[in-house]
């Protein structure tokens, strides 16, 4: 049983659907208590940083889930917000982050690019992987996924780097450390691609 | 590198697909969710569904319609027609649509884009522009088209994205059922001028002309509804003939 943290920020019902497709078992909760006693968790999330830090704390599950992550070390999947909701801090916003992750949300910029690009960042990309993962077990070739940002994660510790896609230049669009993993592409809406992450992420 | 989007477009009209639809293997080539999910194998990279259901009563099997939808499909939606406040996106979202698109509603109360970016975020806001040609320049329509206004295409496209637009969608009334190509010049004056991904509306008749608007037009996705839905253009195909161009696309 995945439990989909509902704070509010985005659409959870597709990551409920793509899971129950391949025969998983999800429940979506705002629940303190259902939170506390979760086996593997999804963070997931469309909106504004500081809102979504501001959720977490509202709802009385900020300690809960540090408790559930940093101590219990259980499974957790960050997407999209909930992927930068785990790094330090953003430039969107004034709030600190969960802070698991060595790392900064930054602004896309091309003011000083030779291209410049669109923003949000919408549409599918190709990533790149930079080490071997469990979430990319037996993954179709050249896997993409759809990605609608106009943020993206810095990693400071090179290790934690899972993989990168290039956007005028190339960031860090999947981290991975220890128990914690976090994705900036919307699996959920990913195809067969997408479906396979889950799938990795459900044998957990 | 980013992909071009190909984008299949269904018109619902009582939470049935109206214009003809011409899909082998389909029970009811009228079930929008049939569709969807067919399109979705075949390697649409997304979906838009205009709703032109005229009475609000009616509107509630929208929202119905968008949750069988979004339970039966794995890629990104949006849904549009007829939206005039937070609230009728608030459903829409809830329901599970991906985006929405405000189309007359925003015209008449640009400060309805503003809301709803600070609401739900840009990346959920598209603005759909329908424009035709006229002597001094190309000009705004409203209501499907219908009624036509003083408003410049590209002021409004410039002013709709600083109120916080995620997406433009621009269809050429001029082009739109002639088969005879997009309105390139016009898509890449807007494409150049916003910050936004722009997709690409009215006039594809065969593969060469979505060739023609990513390149020409610089658009970031093309749309097209009766070329795919009858069958004339395979979204596989025209994937492999894009990707002969070296044109990015998602396979």
């Amino acid at each position: 049983m995945i439990t989909i943290i509902d704070y509010e920020c985005g659409n959870l019902g597709s990551i409920q659907n793509m899971i129950k497709k391949i025969g998983g078992a999800s429940r979506i909760s705002s629940n303190p208590e259902e939170i506390a006693n979760a086996k593997k968790l999804i963070l997931p999330g469309v909106g504004a940083f500081d809102t979504g830090i501001k959720n977490l704390h509202d709802k009385g599950i900020w300690d809960i889930l540090n408790k559930k992550v940093l101590h219990e070390k259980i499974p957790i999947l960050g997407i999209c917000l909930g992927m930068q909701l785990m790094t330090k801090s953003s430039q969107e916003g004034v709030l600190s982050g969960l802070s698991w992750i060595d790392a900064e949300t930054c602004k896309f910029s091309f003011e000083y690019a030779d291209k410049k690009r669109k923003i949000p960042n919408m549409g599918w990309n190709f990533i790149q992987l930079k080490k071997e993962s469990v979430l990319f077990l037996n993954m179709y070739e050249n896997p993409r996924f759809y990605f609608v940002h106009s943020y993206f994660v810095r990693c400071y510790n090179n290790q934690d780097v899972l993989a990168i896609a290039e956007y005028g230049f190339n960031y860090h669009c999947a981290f991975e450390k220890e128990n914690i993993f976090g994705v900036q592409f919307h699996p959920e809406k990913s195809h067969k691609y997408g479906m396979k992450l889950f799938e990795n992420f459900i044998a957990l | 590198m980013l992909a071009k989007r190909i984008i299949p477009c269904l018109d619902i009209k009582d939470g049935k697909t109206v214009k003809g639809v011409n899909f082998v293997d389909l029970r009811d080539a009228g079930d929008p969710v049939e569709l969807a999910v067919e399109y979705s194998k075949n390697r649409a990279d997304e979906l838009v569904f205009l709703d032109i259901t005229a009475t609000h009563e009616k509107r509630k099997t929208l929202a119905d319609l968008v949750r069988k939808i979004a339970q039966h499909i794995n890629i990104p939606f949006t849904v549009g027609g007829g939206i005039t406040s937070v609230e009728d996106v608030e459903t829409l979202l809830q329901n599970g649509a991906d985006k929405i698109a405000v189309n007359s509603a925003a015209v008449k109360n640009p400060e309805l884009i503003h809301q709803l970016a600070k609401q739900f975020g840009s990346q959920c806001v598209v603005l759909a522009v329908d424009a035709k040609k006229i002597e001094n320049g190309w000009k705004v329509h409203l209501n499907g088209g219908r009624i036509a206004t003083h408003i410049d295409l590209f002021e409004w496209c410039k002013k709709a994205t600083s109120l916080g637009a995620g997406e433009i969608l621009f269809t050429s009334m001029d082009h739109d059922g002639t088969k005879n190509g997009f309105a390139n010049e016009a898509l890449a004056q807007i494409s150049t001028m916003v910050n936004i991904p722009v997709i690409a509306s009215g006039g594809a008749g065969n593969m060469q002309h979505f060739a023609d608007v990513f390149t020409i037009g610089k658009a970031d996705a093309a749309l097209a509804a009766s070329v795919f839905h009858f069958g004339e253009i395979k979204i596989p195909e025209l994937k492999n003939f894009l990707h002969q161009k070296q044109i990015p696309v998602r396979f």
